[in-house]
């Protein structure tokens, strides 16, 4: 018996009665949509954060000074400020496996253009910050090494600054007042958008950092930064580079073996491929909570195949009373249920889609449908069919023939 | 040389929870090919269990069945279906006919079973039908056709792969007696022209005059072969 003919048959079987095997499907539509939606959406949320950690830039390291203790006081990192300008510079060009370190000096201070003013955070640095965070400068130029020599008055403005305090108007060579001192608008950065903490980056004003040690912020010891952010060559040489750093640092502060570091070295990726994890968790999770749902309706096959295996127990005796071997019959109920599957799981992959695309259109979630899980769930819903319904056409096909054809 | 049918010693014992019901209690019987035999008695007399395992439907407690030559009683299930596909044709009191299909795909079913191929199948159903003069009835489903011609469709199916058996349980049972003379006719007619053995269960004697031989059943014993 040739499986095209088979399939005939089942689909023969199945159309007779429309309303039971439309009931039966439902169990799967419902099933392989909900997988698919919800696959659709936990790797939407994935690819949402491997955009972030794009955004913040690969391979960083962040180097905080450490945490003072005064009395048994313990006041937390950032507390003693130990890290130079020096530090910054030095681990650039000593530490092996870094391929750029820059010093950072935030500051929080109200910017002031003709009659808009704008609070803001003000940042100065070194030019490789923006070659650590992949950040290119849209229009102007970025500042220079020369800039950062000479603390010039020269400032980068990101989005929301320009939007806030220039509108529609050009700032490049505009001058801006930052706590009344003059800065030359030189550039207009690109639009990072938001940090993986929600932070608009796009708020913010860079400036050399030797301007804003010795003519804005100030310092409480010559050179001070409030942290140094690093590049690493590749991602395998991040702990490599987290070694040296540590190594180059205690050297530069002068600390003997055994005493604690005075600052700490921290690794913004890990931290980010935690949050990756996490979507990835979620992700695995919804998918399956929703293949529950897949196999409540593989059980709804089981159950209808054998209510239809007694109710033709009469046409199984007749088959074989003709010929039929316990494997024609087994097939036949088997590629019924399999019929009835993947029939299921094709209309629910063409809702799971619909559905995801109504989530993300309506909810403004991210989604992402992949191939795979599209091929996924089409076999899971076939092996649905073929795990569940083996059992009733086991028992249909070990049926004795006697049996069958003195059943009412 | 062994006879075409031929059972020694035939028992078949069914278990009803802790009671033992012996249908066949040791029948020994034997038929040449071309015969045409009626199976008389009561019900409960185990014939209708004779005729099961005659036709490869049921297997004997003990005792031996030759079919052929073949030994049959020692045979796996797929076997057994084998031959029920090849050697047997079976129409039954209530013709057996599955509703949801046509005249021509009941009678196209045993090819089904037997690796025929898609176009030798219609091509050997519709001369079948043809052979009991229904082969403009094909495309009819059975609720569309009068007992007589769904029994017709019935011998049809059973003579597909040219069988050398034909077992009919109470063939006529379902009829009025014009029917069952035509029915009984055919089978006439394929006994004697075809030179098909016929083995048919009958309470009816004017339907048992057809046959050659008369065997009788009782408690599970022949109890007259004449």
């Amino acid at each position: 018996m040739n499986t095209i003919a088979t399939v005939k048959i089942a689909v023969n079987a199945l159309s007779i009665n429309k309303m039971r095997s439309g009931l039966t499907m439902l169990g799967i539509i419902i099933g392989v949509a909900a997988v698919i939606a919800m696959i659709s959406v936990g790797s939407g949320a994935r690819e949402q954060v491997s955009k972030q950690i794009a955004s913040i830039g690969s391979n960083l390291l962040m180097i905080l000074p450490g945490a003072a203790t005064s009395g048994g006081l313990r006041m937390g990192f950032g507390s003693t400020p130990t890290l130079t300008f020096d530090d910054a510079k030095a681990i650039g060009t000593e530490a092996p496996d870094v391929a750029y370190a820059a010093p950072l000096l935030p500051g929080t201070a109200q910017v002031v253009y003709g009659n808009q003013n704008w609070s803001t955070v003000i940042t100065g640095t070194t030019p490789s910050f923006f070659d650590i965070r992949d950040w290119p400068v849209e229009s102007g130029v970025a500042f220079t090494q020369r800039d950062v020599d000479g603390a010039t008055k020269v400032a980068l403005i990101g989005k929301t600054v320009k939007e806030n305090l220039f509108g529609d108007e050009d700032p490049l060579g505009k001058i801006i007042r930052i706590k009344k001192i003059p800065f030359k608008v030189i550039g207009i950065l690109s639009r990072k958008g938001q940090s993986p903490l929600g932070q608009d980056q796009d708020d913010s004003i860079y400036i050399p950092v030797t301007t804003a040690q010795k003519k804005l912020f100030g310092t409480t010891f010559p050179g001070m930064v409030r942290m140094i952010t690093v590049k690493a060559n590749s991602s395998s040489a991040l702990k490599d580079a987290e070694k040296n750093i540590t190594a180059l640092l205690r050297q530069r502060h002068h600390i003997p073996a055994g005493r604690e570091d005075d600052f700490s070295v921290r690794n913004l990726t890990e931290i980010l491929a935690a949050t990756e994890q996490a979507a990835k968790i979620m992700s695995i999770l919804l998918g399956s909570i929703a293949s529950v749902s897949l196999i409540v309706g593989g059980i709804g096959i089981m159950n209808i195949m054998l209510v239809s295996v007694t109710e033709r127990t009469r046409e199984i005796g007749i088959r074989m009373a003709v010929g039929a071997r316990g494997w024609d019959i087994l097939m036949q109920f088997l590629i019924e249920a399999v019929v009835l599957a993947v029939i299921g799981g094709c209309i629910g992959i063409m809702l799971g889609i619909a559905g995801s695309w109504l989530i993300s259109h309506f909810a403004g979630w991210e989604i992402a449908i992949s191939p795979m899980t599209i091929l996924l769930s089409f076999g899971f819903s076939a092996a649905v069919g073929v795990f569940f319904g083996f059992y009733p056409a086991r028992k249909a096909s070990l049926l004795a023939p006697v049996e069958c054809l003195r059943y009412e | 040389m062994p006879s075409f049918i031929e059972v020694e010693n035939l028992v078949k014992i069914y278990r009803m929870g802790n009671v033992d019901f012996h249908a066949v209690r040791g029948v020994s019987l034997a038929i040449d090919e071309g015969e045409f035999v009626a199976v008389m008695g009561a019900s409960g007399s185990g014939k209708s269990t004779f005729m099961n395992i005659i036709g490869c439907l049921d297997k004997p407690t003990a005792g031996n069945y030759l079919l052929d030559g073949q030994e049959v009683a020692s045979l796996s299930k797929d076997k057994l279906a084998g031959i029920r596909n090849k050697k047997i044709g079976f129409v039954f009191q209530s013709f057996n006919l599955l509703q949801r299909m046509s005249a021509l795909q009941n009678v196209e079913l045993p090819l089904l079973y037997n690796g025929s191929p898609v176009k030798d199948r219609k091509i050997r159903a519709l001369a079948a039908l043809k052979s009991v003069g229904l082969e403009d009835r094909a495309y009819h489903r059975p609720s569309q056709l009068s007992g007589g011609q769904q029994q017709r469709v019935a011998i049809a199916r059973a003579l597909i792969n040219n069988p050398s058996l034909i077992l009919a349980d109470e063939p006529t049972g379902n009829l009025d007696s014009q029917t069952s003379i035509e029915i009984m006719t055919l089978f006439k007619r394929l006994n004697k022209e075809h030179g098909i053995t016929i083995v048919m269960v009958t309470h009816e004697p004017d339907i048992a005059a057809y046959a050659d031989r008369h065997v009788y059943f009782k408690d599970g014993k022949v109890v007259k072969d004449e």
